[in-house]
């Protein structure tokens, strides 16, 4: 098998191994592991992970987790994932005017990434800042509270 | 009317996530009496206490800890769901962020109450910054000796291990959570067995919220009696609200049960956004029936009044809905997020979400008939009351039909055939 973790991710995953009675409980944990590496999980990642984890982990079992959950990328994304919450409470302060003025600045439809791959840009589901309405998530932060002219200083301030 | 604040008094101090700052607030102090308790007489200090789970259900926590069975060799499992993620919920983000250490010490107090000597902290995967401060917390509990072997020369061993969920907001069940820790796909379980017998790895298991735990030390440092002259007599305690929607001050609260929804909205949450009239406020998560605004002048924020007002507190969530908004959208919108978090095991649910997804995607399109909307309410009966393994299609009827029924011109008005359509003095509204 040609797809080998980094040594960081060796030492994260040996220390996983530990962590849990079963080790089946790896799967999760070790999807991240990939996706950190790669930016997304592939079938050659999933194969190399469900190899490492061993019997009776097997790919089709590390696939079938992987496309049960959302937060990991099936595909490559942009260098800025921005997900936009649009379910209701961020609805009713204006996440829709906000989607389509990311979408205006970018040149680009909801669900695309840029030309160049600096953006992705997705509707999701609740993100749990209902209070501090519109949001979007790009990467690992929050940006909440959003108006137009938020966002402009926010894109610009992504290189 | 001010808040009462238990849980969140020093949420506003820049160090509140710190150790050194929860100790001197009387940190880890239940925890210290605790373990110098038996652990039945820990479960009767919460059960006297008569605190209900925090997370949506309301079941009374010091019995769901007594459930645990306590003469068999296998090891039993204790883990704290901060799989946050119904619409309009964003309350224990706040206590993750800012207080990871409350939440810890109300784990090993619930540890040494059910005998686990292993815990899990399930938070949902968008939750970076809460990761981020809970996995410190656990580094530091550990340095201390708060967490690890021999707890303070208590002879009580307990690790806490963190693990993140990868957005599926099914895993909030407890059941689905528990195969999601297991590594596998977030399907929940079929009850019975409960995880209190057969639960993670097929052992004894308490799964509780974030709050709850979170509200345990100080039952523990002040007392059951204290606890239980808080609020009402079915409902002690206080609680967070995450209000969002159309108020001048959106946020987490912390009030005494039994407090007026109307007090909450006028007075800690500034009233109305632009002092637009209200419409209506679903009181308790998106699950939950909606309230009027005629409904909200008598509703009071604790379990029994909103029993009576024929709707739930769910998970604290109050989303306050303004005049002039859309609500087929806002249904529309609640409808695609059950649809889109449906697991797929159950037929009703996998089908249901995404058919009454769709019809209302139709209707607000101006393409629906007075059909779809009959057809709606008929599938929405073949959606609940346990024709399925857990609630996710229930609460996605509860999102949608409570709305159609108590604003039902507002959908007729977008239907293609409206002409037909019962109109609105007829049906009564």
């Amino acid at each position: 098998m040609s797809y080998r973790f980094n040594p960081d991710s060796e030492k994260r995953f040996s220390k996983l191994m530990e962590m849990f009675p079963d080790k089946r409980s790896v799967i999760l944990p070790g999807l991240y592991l990939l996706q950190k590496e790669k930016g997304y999980v592939d079938r050659e990642g999933m194969a190399y992970l469900a190899e490492k984890i061993g019997p009776p982990i097997s790919l089709a079992q590390v696939y079938g987790v992987a496309t049960f959950y959302t937060l990991y990328n099936k595909k490559p994304v942009g260098k800025y994932h921005i997900q936009i919450c649009g379910t209701s409470s961020c609805y009713m302060r204006g996440s829709d005017k906000i989607e389509e003025h990311i979408c205006s600045e970018l040149g680009i439809k909801t669900g695309q990434t840029t030309k160049d791959g600096k953006f992705t840009v997705e509707e999701v589901e609740c993100l749990g800042a209902c209070g501090y309405a519109p949001m979007v998530q790009i990467n690992d932060a929050y940006y909440e509270n959003l108006t137009n002219e938020k966002v402009d200083e926010l894109l610009r301030s992504l290189d | 009317m001010a808040e009462m604040k238990i849980l969140t008094k020093y949420i506003d101090d820049p160090r509140s996530n710190e150790l050194e700052f929860y100790e001197s607030v009387h940190g880890y102090d239940g925890m210290k009496k605790a373990l110098q308790l038996k652990p039945e007489e820990i479960v009767d200090i919460v059960k006297k206490s008569g605190l209900r789970g925090r997370g949506g259900a309301g079941f009374p926590t010091g019995m769901k800890w007594s459930f645990i069975p306590k003469d068999i060799p296998k090891p039993k499992y204790i883990i704290c769901n901060a799989d946050e993620g119904e619409p309009g919920t964003f309350k224990d983000r706040k206590l993750i962020e800012k207080l990871p250490h409350q939440i810890i010490e109300g784990m090993v107090i619930g540890a040494r109450a059910i005998g686990a000597n292993k815990g899990f902290f399930y938070i949902r995967g968008e939750f970076n910054k809460g990761i981020d401060s809970m996995q410190k917390a656990i580094d530091e509990a550990y340095a201390k000796g708060y967490l690890g072997k021999d707890i303070q020369g208590s002879g009580f061993d307990f690790d806490l291990v963190l693990y993140a969920g990868a957005g599926a907001y099914i895993c909030g069940e407890e059941t689905a959570l528990i195969n999601s820790l297991e590594g596998r796909r977030g399907h929940p379980r079929l009850k019975p067995p409960f995880p209190a017998v057969s639960g993670l790895y097929r052992c004894p298991t308490v799964v509780n919220n974030v709050e709850t735990f979170s509200t345990v030390p100080h039952i523990l440092d002040k007392g059951a009696d204290w606890y239980s002259k808080i609020g009402t007599e079915k409902s002690p305690g206080t609680r967070l609200f995450s209000v969002s929607g159309h108020v001048k001050r959106p946020g987490v609260y912390e009030i005494v049960l039994g407090t007026p929804l109307m007090e909450l909205i006028n007075d800690l949450c500034g009233g109305m956004l632009d002092d637009v009239p209200l419409k209506a406020v679903i009181p308790g998560g998106s699950s939950v029936p909606i309230l009027t605004a005629e409904e909200c002048k008598t509703a009071n924020m604790d379990f029994e009044s909103m029993a009576a007002h024929k709707t739930m507190l769910g998970s604290g969530a109050v989303i306050v809905i303004g005049e002039g908004t859309d609500l087929v959208e806002t249904t529309y919108r609640f409808a695609r997020f059950y649809a889109h978090e449906s697991c797929g095991q159950c037929t009703p649910c996998r089908e249901g979400t995404h058919w009454v997804r769709d019809l209302l995607h139709k209707i607000r399109e101006g393409e629906g008939t007075s059909e779809d909307l009959e057809l709606i309410l008929s599938l929405s009966r073949n959606m609940e009351g346990g024709t399925t393994i857990c609630p996710l299609s229930d609460a996605c009827v509860g999102a949608v039909r409570p709305t159609i029924q108590k604003f039902r011109h507002e959908f007729e008005a977008k239907l293609k055939d409206r002409a037909k359509a019962p109109s609105p003095v007829a049906s009564g509204v």
